[in-house]
């Protein structure tokens, strides 16, 4: 019987630790790593037809030069700056909300399950449905209601149809969110906010004081979580509004499935997804950071 | 005192029954206009309880009545729900038979390279999508892959084997090791321990990271679209979206499909609902 411990944590017996990860790291290497790569390959031509040319970084700064490109990044960085704002303070105050003792609260949280597994792709068409200019139910509601008197055109108009994709977006997405901050809260023991009350706390400052301090690592994760996930919009733009209109919604996953599917441009399209997976990584970094525990004493 | 408590309560029910109701409506209108004939649906001031409700809308969406001309052909829903399940099951499956050894090396075992292949891990369970379609595409079309099943359950892969890596490690790393140090002691091998120790006591976890798998890989969209030609792959997502292309757009139809598409991960996220609870936070914020 042969025990030896290797590190805190290792227990060996003589096994090949690489026969355990090899299956799954071969897996990775053929659907993720070989793409990857294929794609650089790719981004460094320019394409005709299914013939390349090697046009080394060309295609990159040609994109750089590009208005459309900042555009789309520009409404990227809006969709997810007000999506994921929005996204955030509606789930912080409904954890707070479910944190509290009443009748309701299991069946509210189950609730909150609901939006959280309804597909991408049919919260795209439902809101499509109810702003639809002609027969949507929001424009019904808000005339019978008389608040308006004539339809308005919720997804025909740039900014106005950026802001129904948000609000269709936050709809669905607050709610992971606010059950990831409720377990965040339920973890908080309540002597904190007894005492805190006995020295006299409002309820303001026991929030600001114990609450948001003690919750920051899980605050932090949500964030950068929703924000990787918000930079990536593509599902919910391509079923309420295909980009549309007029370019108000093309955002850059979006500019780049048109550019490499639509228009067949594989070398710049290639390009572009490498410039978007860049901005993602960088996140991702952020993201480890934080998970590894690094991030608390920054 | 009692009075501000009792005027917390109140504000409490109110929040509660407003957020309640920001959910429940959008639902309670997709399942209305689903059974909403098409003239109602139509109707101006919406009709916001159908006069003649009808379930026709899911009849003709599984196949088993006729559609009428104007709306042509109808995607056939039982098949693309068919092969949402098909490659959700098989790719989640594949990826946790393979993905558990990585997971259990990762949490137990020292090796040369293990941070760096974790954080890369990690950083490909953040790589979207939209980075790998444009290559797969063009290996698809090489390898004469076009439309087919096998080949969307092994694209997904990139996105569900990384998760799964990262979940189950985090599960393992709860386990406490001294389990399994006792049982090398009495001589089981180290695939007896996995199979015996280290599975039953993670099987929450491994039953949560599937569930997270499955509605993935249900939700998936962009692969699908570019990947599939006909109904022989298409899934259920892309089904949904080719409603919008056609002509003329039967809404009432399209929320039918949307009702079908959303009940399985609904109440499959429902009946789980402890399971979901603990992923999101297990899954997110430890590490």
């Amino acid at each position: 019987m042969i025990k030896k411990t290797t590190g805190r944590r290792g227990l060996d017996m003589g096994v090949n630790p690489y026969l355990y990860i090899a299956p799954a790291l071969i897996a990775l290497a053929v659907v993720v790593l070989l793409p990857l790569l294929y794609a650089f390959f790719l981004s460094l031509q320019k394409t005709q037809g299914l013939k390349g040319t090697f046009v080394g970084l060309a295609n990159y700064a040609a994109i750089l030069k590009e208005e459309y490109f900042w555009q789309s990044t520009g409404r990227t960085a809006y969709f997810t700056v007000v999506s994921v704002g929005m996204e955030f303070i509606l789930g912080m105050l409904v954890a707070l909300l479910l944190n509290e003792k009443f009748r309701w609260r299991g069946i509210a949280r189950a609730m909150l399950i609901l939006p959280w597994a309804l597909p991408t792709v049919v919260n795209g068409v439902l809101w499509a449905w109810i702003f639809n200019s002609s027969y949507g139910s929001l424009n019904g509601l808000l005339s019978q209601m008389g608040i308006i008197h004539k339809y308005v055109n919720w997804l025909g108009e740039s900014r106005l149809a950026m802001n129904c994709v948000i609000f269709a977006d936050v709809w669905k997405n607050y709610a992971m969110i606010a059950l990831i901050l409720l377990a965040g809260l339920q973890t908080i023991p309540g002597d904190y906010y007894e005492a805190a009350k006995i020295d006299g706390a409002n309820a303001v400052q026991r929030f600001f004081r114990i609450t948001f301090p003690l919750l920051r690592p899980s605050i932090l994760v949500c964030l950068v979580l929703r924000t990787m996930e918000a930079f990536k919009v593509f599902d919910i733009v391509y079923t309420m509004t295909k980009g549309g209109p007029a370019n108000g919604t093309q955002v850059i996953s979006y500019y780049t499935y048109q550019t490499t599917f639509q228009y067949s441009q594989f070398g710049p399209g290639a390009a572009l997804s490498y410039l978007v997976s860049l901005f993602i990584l960088l996140m991702a970094l952020v993201y480890i950071r934080l998970i590894t525990g690094k991030g608390n004493a920054a | 005192m009692r009075r501000e408590e009792k005027r917390k309560r109140i504000l409490i029910n109110i929040f509660a029954i407003l957020l309640m109701i920001y959910i429940i409506i959008p639902f309670v209108w997709l399942f209305i206009s689903s059974i909403s004939p098409k003239v109602e649906l139509i109707a101006t001031p919406p009709h916001w309880i159908p006069e003649k409700p009808s379930f026709n809308n899911y009849l003709k969406l599984m196949g088993l009545q006729q559609a009428s001309i104007s709306t042509g052909e109808i995607p056939p829903f039982p098949t693309a729900m068919r092969n949402s399940i098909v490659v959700a099951v098989c790719s989640t499956f594949l990826s946790v038979l393979i993905g558990i050894f990585t997971a259990y090396a990762f949490a137990r075992l020292e090796f040369r390279g293990k941070n760096a292949m974790m954080l890369s891990v990690i950083a490909l369970r953040m790589l979207p999508e939209i980075a790998l379609v444009l290559p797969l595409y063009m290996i698809m079309q090489k390898l004469h892959m076009s439309d087919s099943k096998v080949f969307l359950t092994l694209v997904y892969m990139s996105f569900v084997l990384p998760f799964v890596i990262w979940m189950l490690r985090s599960y393992f790393e709860s386990i406490p090791v001294s389990l399994e140090e006792s049982a090398l002691i009495d001589g089981a091998n180290r695939f007896t321990i996995i199979w015996k120790i280290v599975f039953p006591l993670a099987l929450p976890g491994v039953i949560t990271t599937c569930i997270f798998c499955l509605l993935t890989c249900w939700d998936e969209f962009l692969f699908s679209l570019i990947f599939t030609t006909s109904y022989n792959a298409k899934t259920v997502t892309v089904a949904i979206s080719e409603f919008t292309t056609r002509h003329m757009i039967d809404y009432g139809l399209m929320m039918a499909g949307g009702m079908l598409a959303s009940l399985p991960p609904i109440l499959f996220a429902l009946l789980m609902q402890k399971y979901v609870v603990n992923g999101l936070t297990e899954g997110s914020v430890k590490e």
